[in-house]
């Protein structure tokens, strides 16, 4: 195993450069999604792959085709991800895939800049009055058993000195129902998990998400090492959709921009060349992707903000101007 | 006695039949009670579940509201569950498709057509059935990976039985022969392949293979798919068929020897022929089990029609309605068993009365 690894890793030199090539002559980009995830990527009824995932896969295309259908989509499983890009059956690996330093550093891979920033959050009722999770002392906490999730909640709640009382159970199941029938105060598990349970309940609006994230799961884009140009690309494709935001272009209004005298707007739409170039692609790239996609916020409500049934709130995924972590170097 | 109950009228002879099977002692009467009871209320609650609770049409939200069956779901998901990823406009082609593959098996049914003629119908038929599926001479093409749901179930199952056959034939052989070498190959072949599970063998096949290969060359998908379920049948094929020609008299090789017929000859034409009639009920027992097996191809992201019917679920619009989605998917799959399993008995029945 230790070798073939080694094998891969030395074989992934061949690659330096030559993916953007080689997605060019292909006429087609070629994106790891996952097997269905609710918000993420899943097939909508009439089999089109749809999602936040799906989105970025949708940009990168823009990015070097202008058009954002130019993409296959290759559903990939937990244990398949990572093989997939090595081998180079997929050029890029949009699959809610945490970013962590074994993965980074040993599989072959790297991970770009996130798209998502999940974490451990509560679930409580609304009319418990709970608005915080330092409110939750003495709380019965419904879990799933054996997993990292109840390691963090107990973590959480010695670190903030507060009493818990976990319900923990064998199936992710049992620990919805259990929670439903009034078992427990609260269920934990990541936000966008917890959000897709919400949505199947009675009432969705009588549970409330607490803010607060207790783990990190930064779920970042990734892609073969050895191939920086490529890299680059899909990097900047990510800051770019931030950026967009930032500046307060969307796809509505993009076009009413095209005079305006602001200098970072006018580079980054391509009419002060430059932004084009030092990454190989069109200089009017960054303006593609708003038009015909949006910017960030744009696609995080329609997949799994407040305009999907998911209903995440920003949070952490906020810019950073208003308190979140996406931020975008300077296009310059 | 029988001719006399014959006679009464239907509601009376019920009632004699309660009394002797299920009343004919205080023991036997409480034990029905009771067992009546819990079945009443089994039928009940799912009569309730579906046509009383159940929703005809609207949202999700009118769905969970009501807690009943949910028919706007199917009605919004069968499309997917049935063909998957298959372009939009294009359906017509993989229900012909279908139509076809169950047209042929439908004809292939009676062993008085199997000859010559039949294998040709096949060959037809097969690429009629990958034409309409992959397109080209005049068709748009699709490519394999949008292929999905029952027709690649039925694919995946029909051509794994189809091909694995001839291949158990020669393995079972193999493993019959005198030369030591054929022997040792094909035992430790059949005893290794039957040693792993399914899920391990198309596990190799998805994510170990790969890696051997060089970078950027990539083998299809399916096609490895289907080469493991293959390779994995014909192992079990070949015990089946094995058993078969263990079970030929001694005096038919004799007999045949005395003819001075060959090796092959002898194989063709006298033991082969007898020993897969034979084997034929265990051989149908081995197909339901491959079909129903070739859902295990999730594990390595194909989409069969148990994966079509798992994503569908993964819907934000959707979630939650498992349970509608398992029983629809489960009646498609009771209506092939079951049709294969009446069909084996059939032919039991008709092979036997002709043997003994």
């Amino acid at each position: 195993m230790k070798k073939l690894l080694i094998l891969a890793l030395l074989s992934t030199s061949i690659f330096a450069g030559k993916t953007l090539d080689a997605i060019k002559k292909r006429g087609s980009l070629k994106c790891g999604v996952s097997t269905g995830l609710p918000g993420f990527s899943y097939p909508d009824s009439k089999g089109n792959w749809v999602g936040i995932d799906v989105d970025f896969c949708k940009a990168l295309s823009i990015a070097i085709f202008g058009n954002g259908s130019r993409v296959k989509y290759v559903s990939l499983n937990a244990q398949q991800r990572f093989t997939a890009l090595q081998s180079g059956e997929i050029d890029v690996l949009s699959r809610n895939t945490t970013n962590t330093l074994s993965r980074d550093t040993s599989t072959g891979l790297n991970f770009t800049t996130p798209l998502y920033y999940d974490g451990q959050a509560f679930m409580v009722r609304k009319k418990s009055g709970i608005t915080s999770a330092k409110q939750l002392n003495g709380a019965s906490v419904c879990t799933q058993q054996g997993t990292t999730t109840e390691l963090n909640m107990s973590d959480y709640f010695r670190a903030n000195r507060m009493k818990l009382r976990p319900v923990v159970f064998e199936s992710n199941d049992e620990v919805v129902q259990s929670f439903v029938k009034g078992r427990c105060d609260a269920f934990t598990t990541d936000a966008s998990g917890l959000a897709a349970e919400r949505s199947k309940f009675k009432k969705p609006e009588d549970f409330v998400i607490l803010p607060e994230i207790i783990s990190k799961e930064p779920l970042a884009p990734a892609v073969r090492q050895g191939d920086d140009e490529w890299f680059d690309i899909v990097k900047w494709t990510m800051f770019a959709l931030i950026q967009a935001e930032e500046l307060g272009l969307n796809s509505k209004n993009v076009d009413t921009f095209k005079k305006s005298k602001d200098p970072r707007i006018k580079r980054f739409l391509g009419r002060t060349p430059g932004v084009g170039k030092s990454i190989n692609l069109d200089e009017k790239w960054a303006y593609n992707v708003v038009k015909k996609l949006g910017n960030y916020g744009e696609i995080y409500e329609a997949n799994i903000g407040m305009n999907s049934p998911l209903k995440l709130k920003r949070g952490l995924n906020s810019l950073w101007t208003n308190g979140g972590l996406m931020y975008s170097p300077p296009f310059r | 006695m029988t001719e006399l109950i014959s006679k009464k009228p239907f509601f009376e002879r019920f009632a004699i039949w309660l009394k002797k099977n299920l009343f004919n002692t205080p023991t036997n009467s409480v034990i029905s009670i009771f067992l009546l009871a819990f079945i009443w209320k089994g039928i009940e609650g799912l009569f309730t579940w579906i046509f009383i609770k159940g929703v005809w049409s609207g949202g999700a939200s009118v769905c969970r509201e009501a807690g009943g069956f949910c028919f706007p779901f199917l009605f919004e998901k069968t499309r997917f569950i049935i063909f998957g990823f298959y372009p939009d406009g294009q359906l017509w082609r993989p229900t012909c498709a279908m139509l076809i593959l169950i047209g042929t098996l439908f004809y292939s049914k009676e062993p008085n057509r199997w000859n010559k003629k039949l294998a040709y119908l096949w060959s037809i038929s097969t690429f009629f059935i990958f034409w309409l599926m992959g397109g080209g001479l005049g068709l748009t093409e699709v490519t394999n990976d949008k292929w999905g749901g029952l027709p690649l179930t039925l694919l995946l199952a029909t051509i794994g039985i189809v091909c694995s056959y001839p291949l158990g034939i020669v393995l079972a052989l193999m493993r019959r022969s005198k030369l030591k070498v054929l022997k040792s190959i094909s035992v430790v072949y059949i005893e290794i392949i039957r040693g792993v599970p399914l899920i391990s063998v198309l596990f190799m096949s998805s994510v170990m293979f790969p890696l051997f290969l060089p970078e950027g060359v990539n083998f299809d998908k399916l096609l490895r798919a289907q080469i493991a379920i293959i390779l994995f049948v014909s192992a079990y094929m070949a015990e089946v068929i094995r058993g078969g020609l263990s079970s030929i008299p001694k005096g038919q090789y004799e007999a045949a020897h005395t003819l001075g017929l060959s090796y092959f000859d002898t194989m063709r034409s006298i033991i082969i022929p007898q020993a897969i009639r034979i084997v034929i009920p265990p051989t149908v027992n081995t197909a339901i089990g491959m079909f129903k097996d070739t859902s295990l191809v999730l594990i390595i992201a194909l989409f069969d029609l148990l994966n079509t019917t798992k994503t569908s679920l993964r819907d934000p619009e959707w979630l939650g309605f498992s349970l509608e989605a398992y029983v629809f998917v489960g009646l498609i799959y009771f209506v092939f068993c079951f049709s294969m399993s009446k069909y084996s008995q059939r032919l039991e029945r008709e092979f036997g009365m002709k043997e003994r």
